[in-house]
Order: structure tokens, then sequence, then C-alpha cells
């Protein structure tokens, strides 16, 4: 976008993401000092650098604030159920594994009600890209608590505060054996553009939890504060270690002293999902030119 | 004659012409992958477990993916994830995974994304009987999301219809965009009869409506309607950058979160299937021509149902049988033609639930409508059905 008005000098006439962005759909519903515009804008940097086609780029996303994603970027997107985007995505990256695909959703929907489908689908290591923004809440329903909120935080529905320990995503992920590993905030735009174009690149499965402000839901109804306020934090507390024991990185942003440990934790080379092959086929799946039934006859000559 | 046993995967093809002798769940298998099935995710449980076995050893054979899941959420939402990216998908379960499958059943009506979902009706509710026979999710085929939407659901009465109206299925499904059920109950499922798979060159192919614009065209709309309703799908990875969502959407497939947009795309989500309903519905009629009593039977119900109907005449008494094949969209049409042409005097509806069809005859005649009901486990005998007839 161009900054207008009377003082305003053109600094650039196109943003290198622009052409990624369905401008058509702007402005965005996010709240100011949200976090997710800059995840979004990351991401976008990270698949302009990798080089893949745009047109053989697939983002999936659940539902949330941060499910939202799908509906801005100008690539195939597709805005699936709470919690299925992984499920929903797994079956468009085992039926087109030419196809690059990244799903960007939020905590609680990748982890509360599609907890089971991340456990598996890292497990699998199939073969994706997953770009969690944790926000310490369900932004999208008003802010509730949800598996990544802090102890004693309050919320809608904890008057009283939060009394069970949340997850510790990438500890989570990594035990199940996921080939990439990463957490960043948004306050590491740099690092996370960095660390989303490794996933991107890495065969197998790459989660990056990235952490963002969500002022609404979890900064104002616990003195974190405004999104500006929330970025500070990170950048008081947050230490990059990339070599960190992974149990050991839990969050805690309503503990003043806590550390928090930003990185690039895990990089192995686990095979990527890949489900087994019979029979070399007579013809390629996937060539969606070829109807079904020609598929189906040159399969039967053989 | 060839049997079930699977020849050496190298020499398997995708149609296994020639006469079989073949269970229900494994002619449903082959007559997805005649149809072209590429696709299948699921998870096991019973009465439908042969499909998915039989799909994971065949569907790689012929270069399909098989992916068997963590839980029936997932199986649902990687077939339309699948099918969104071009593929013919499938999954199959049975009512406990069937419920768990039902918001993403909405999402594939709401997202217009093609599937077929198999689900070999047990005793229900809830886990029920898991290997005694049901046919009690008519209901829930066409009514379990939430909201109102259209499917095509088909009911087969043999291994040879579990072969042809999977094929028909797929079809379906891509004709009019929609997610279609193929309902077997566990004794169709798991009975082995003569089937008969033609050649490949005889299985009949409906393909997917396509954009016939080019990606990049700014006159493509990916969700305005051709005449007959359809709007002509585009897959991931072509170039289109299309968006789809489970939100209420515009013809752009944009979000248009209020009245007026989401007026018009339920009604035409529903509609499409209406306005076809003449060309969708599908009924076996027999002796209905002099019937005073019909039988109106679906499944394994309807093979008790035409014994009965034999019997009452012989005793003399002029009974036919009523076979809903597609229980939905359901043969309303029929049905009303029946009633007016003046002969009938009664119906007779014999179901393994609670009253489910029944409910669709009572809606539409005065006439006495008996009941035959069981809540599951077992058959409905001919003698029973024969007992409403003559009553
Ligand atoms: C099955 C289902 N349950 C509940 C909801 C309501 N809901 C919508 S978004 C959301 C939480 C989103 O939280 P998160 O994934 O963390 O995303 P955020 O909005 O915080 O970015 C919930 C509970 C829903 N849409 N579907
Ligand atoms: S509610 Fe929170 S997550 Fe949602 S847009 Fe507002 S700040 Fe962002
Ligand atoms: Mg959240």
């Amino acid at each position: 976008m161009t900054t207008t008005g009377p003082t305003a000098a053109i600094v650039a006439k196109k943003h290198p993401v622009d052409d990624l962005l369905r401008a058509d759909r702007l402005p965005h519903i996010l709240c100011p000092g949200c976090g997710i515009g800059t995840t979004m804008h990351c991401y976008l940097e990270a698949l302009v650098e990798s080089g893949v086609h745009v047109d053989k780029h697939v983002c999936v996303s659940g539902i949330g604030c941060s499910g939202r994603t799908a509906g801005y970027v100008k690539v195939d997107s597709y805005h699936s159920t709470h919690g299925r985007a992984l499920p929903f995505a797994l079956g468009i990256a085992v039926y087109r594994p030419e196809l690059t695909v990244t799903v960007i959703s939020g905590d609680g929907d990748l982890s509360s009600i599609g907890g089971n489908h991340l456990i598996h689908a890292a497990r699998r290591n199939v073969n994706m890209t997953v770009i969690c923004i944790n926000n310490f809440n369900y932004g999208m329903t008003g802010g509730q608590a949800g598996p990544t909120t802090p102890m004693t935080a309050k919320s809608g529905t904890t008057p009283y505060g939060v009394a069970d320990k949340p997850f510790n995503l990438p500890h989570l992920v990594n035990a199940v054996g996921a080939n990439f590993v990463a957490r960043w905030s948004v306050l590491h735009a740099r690092q996370l553009k960095d660390s989303i174009l490794r996933g991107m690149r890495k065969p197998g499965f790459a989660f990056i939890e990235v952490l963002s402000p969500c002022p609404t839901g979890f900064g104002r109804p616990n003195d974190v504060g405004e999104g500006i306020e929330e970025m500070l934090k990170y950048h008081r507390r947050c230490k990059w270690d990339d070599k960190a024991r992974l149990e050991d990185v839990d969050i805690d942003m309503l503990r003043p002293d806590s550390p928090v440990i930003v990185g690039n934790f895990v990089d192995r080379d686990r095979p990527a999902f890949c489900p087994a092959t019979g029979a070399p086929p007579a013809s390629p799946t996937g060539a969606t030119e070829e109807s079904t039934k020609e598929r189906a006859a040159m399969k039967d000559a053989h | 004659m060839s049997t079930q046993s699977p020849s050496k995967p190298a020499a398997t093809p995708r149609v296994r012409a020639g006469v079989h002798f073949m269970g229900g769940d494994f002619a449903c298998a082959e007559g997805a992958l005649a149809a072209g099935v590429d696709f299948f995710a699921g998870y096991p449980i019973t009465p439908s477990t042969e499909v998915c076995e039989h799909l994971a050893q065949r569907l790689p054979q012929v270069g399909g993916k098989f992916v068997q899941m963590e839980d029936e959420l997932a199986s649902i939402a990687a077939i339309i994830g699948a099918s969104a990216a071009g593929a013919r998908s499938l999954t199959a379960t049975s009512g406990p995974g069937f419920s768990l499958m039902m918001e993403n059943i909405g999402l594939a009506a709401m997202m217009e994304v093609p599937c077929v979902i198999v689900d070999v009706m047990r005793g229900s509710p809830s886990t029920g009987l898991p290997t005694g026979v049901g046919q009690a999710d008519i209901y829930q085929a066409r009514w379990g999301s939430h909201g109102d939407y259209a499917v095509i659901a088909y009911c087969p009465s043999s291994p040879q219809e579990c072969f042809d109206l999977t094929i028909q299925a797929f079809n379906a499904a891509d004709k009019y965009r929609v997610p279609v059920m193929v309902m077997m109950d566990e004794v169709i499922g798991h009975m082995t009869e003569k089937v008969v798979i033609p050649p490949a060159s005889e299985i009949p192919f409906t393909p997917r409506k396509r954009p016939s614009l080019p990606p990049g065209d700014s006159e493509y709309l990916p969700y305005m309607p051709d005449d007959d309703l359809v709007p002509p799908m585009a897959h991931a990875g072509e170039g289109y950058k299309i968006h789809m969502t489970g939100l209420t959407h515009d013809e752009r497939g944009y979000p248009a979160l209020s009245a007026e947009p989401h007026e018009k795309l339920v009604n035409r989500l529903v509609d499409k299937i209406r306005v076809h309903a003449a060309d969708i519905v599908m009924h076996e009629d027999f002796l209905l021509d002099d019937a005073e009593t019909i039988v109106v039977a679906f499944g394994c119900t309807a093979r008790s149902a035409r014994a009965a109907v034999n019997l009452a005449r012989r005793q003399g008494v002029r009974a036919g049988l009523l076979r809903p094949i597609t229980a939905w969209p359901f043969p309303t049409a029929r049905i009303k033609e029946l009633i007016a042409a003046g002969q009938v005097k009664q119906f007779v509806v014999p179901e393994i639930n609670l009253g489910q069809v029944r409910r669709e005859v009572e809606r539409l005649t005065q006439l006495p409508v008996r009941r035959v009901h069981r809540a599951g486990g077992a058959m409905i005998t001919p003698e029973t059905i024969l007992e409403a007839i003559v009553q």
C-alpha cells in the first residue's frame, strides 16, 4: 500500500508482497496492535524468497482471527473448519506432492480443537509448513482461555484465573518427530521470515510458533497491555537459544522475570510422509488436465 | 469366474472387468476404483472396514493414494482437501464415524467440493450394535450437519448395486458439486453375491464441471453458477488463486457476511439439487401397476419386502414394492403419482429404524401407512411384512 496524504511522500509504488495480497479484500478485520498482520507479511516474504511459483503454493487455515489469513493471501487458499486445517492440507499435500502447502492458523485451532491432528501430522512428518500464531487465547470469540493461556490469566471463561498448565508447543511437536521446529515472536520479523523460509524448504513437517500480541483478548485483561507493550515485553524477555532443551521452553507471559526462549530449535531429516505406492502407475496421478476416465482407461491397459 | 482373492499387484487393473462373487463392501471399493477414485482417507470401523482395507491394498496398485487417518474428523477433512486439489476422493465409515464427519460434510456442501462418503449402517445410536444391521442413519445423511443444504444419498440393495451406485455417486458428486453418500446397511455390506464388472470403456463417467476461462482472466468468478446452478470448479495449483471458505461467500468466493448473500447462497445450494431431482432420483418399481398395497422399502429390507410382495400375490393380495434407490432426494414425485392414480389403498413401510422413511411417506398421503419397524440387530422377515400387508 502506498501512503497518501498531503505531506506523505510516495516511497514505493509497489510493495514486494503486494501481488500476494488480495487487495480487494482490504482493509482487514484485525485490531490495532494485533500481530497477525506482521506474521502474514513474514510468511509472504518467505514465499517470495523461496522462489516457489505462486501458482504452486497453497495456503490452508482453520477458524479464528489467525485463520482469516487464508482469505487475504492471493494464492489458492482454503479457509477450512475449526481445527481441521491440518488434515485438509494433508489431502492436498498427499494428492498433489508437487505443490507446497502452508498452514497458518491459531494456537487454539491447531493445539486445542485440532490438537490430535497436530501430533499426528508432526508424527507422520507430512510435507507442509505450519505457522501457529500463538496469542495465548481465543481471539476471534472475544478472548477466552485455551491450552496456551498462562496459569492465573484472566479471560472470559477464566474469571478466577487459568488453573491448568499450558502447552509447550515446540516440545510437543519435537517429541513426535517433526523435521523443523522453531519459535519466534512478531518482534523478530526477520528471523521469523528466515525461519518460515527454512520450513518451506525443508521436506517434512515444519512447525513455527509465532508469539503474537492480542491486545483485545489477552493483553488488556491481563495487564500485559496494548500491542506495543507486549512487543516491549518480547524485546526484554526473549532469549535466542537454538540449542535450548525443549522441555524447558515453557512460556509464562504473566511472570515478569520469566524468559521467553526463541530460536530454530530442531532441524532433522526424517523421511517425509509418503503413502505407500503399489505397482508403478501407468500415468502419474495429479495430472489434473487428464480426465479421471482417461486415467482409468490408461491404467487398465497395463 | 474370478474370486475376491487378490491377484499379483502389477497385474491388477483399475477396473476388474468380469463376473465376480463379491461382498458388498468389496464391490463398493471396486466401484470406487472403476469410477477413478484417486484418494481415500479413512478410519477403521465395523461394518465398513472392508472398504478401507480393500482400498489400502488396491488403491496404491493403480497409482492412487490411501491414508489411514487419526480419526473421522481428519478423514473427511482430508478428502475435501484432496478433492479441492482435483481428486476423486472417498471415505468410508459407520454411524459413530459418520457423526464425527457431520461438520465437514457441511463444509463440503458450502464450499461445493465433491466427495463421496460411504456409511455402512449398523445398530445405533451411539456404539449400538457394531456388528448388527441398522438403517437408522437416513435422516442423518440428509440433515446431519447444521443448517440448510442438500446432498444426494444412494441406498444399495445388493453387492451389484454397491458397485454401480458408488460409480453413480462419484458422477453425481462431480456433476452437482455436492457431498454424496452411499448408505449401505450392514447386511448389504457383508453380503456376498454375483457382481458383474463391465469393461472400463463401459463405466459411466460424468466429468467435474471445470472453468472454461483461463487462469488470470478477470471475468472468472469461482462461484458464479451456470444455468444449472452449479459453478465450474478450479483446482488448487492451476493458477486461478481461488479462495474457498465455509463462511457465507459471494461469487468471488470472498466472505460476504450479511443476510442478502447468505439468502442467495443457501437457496442455491438447496435448489441445485431440488431443481434436478427428476434427474437424480432413482427408484425401482416392482408389481406396482395394479397394487393396492404399496410397500416402500430400501436396502436389505427391500429384499424381504420383495419376498413379502410375492407371498401376498400368491394369496391374491394386490401388493407391490417401491424401492427408493436414492433416499435423498426422496422419490416424492413417484409416490404422489401413485397416490394420484387412485388405486393404492395403503402403504406399508418396513425399515430397520423407528420410522424415518415412514415419516417421508406419511407426509405425502392421508392413506393408512402401516409401520413395520425394528430398532436394529436383525433383518425384518418377509412374514412380518406380509402380516402388515394383509392386515
Ligand atoms: C467447532 C467450532 N467450535 C467453536 C468455534 C468458535 N470459534 C471460532 S474461532 C475460535 C477460537 C480461535 O482461537 P485461535 O485458534 O487461537 O485463533 P485466534 O482467533 O486467537 O487467532 C473458536 C472457539 C467454531 N468456529 N467451530
Ligand atoms: S482479537 Fe486479538 S487476535 Fe483477533 S484481531 Fe484482535 S488483536 Fe488480533
Ligand atoms: Mg489464539
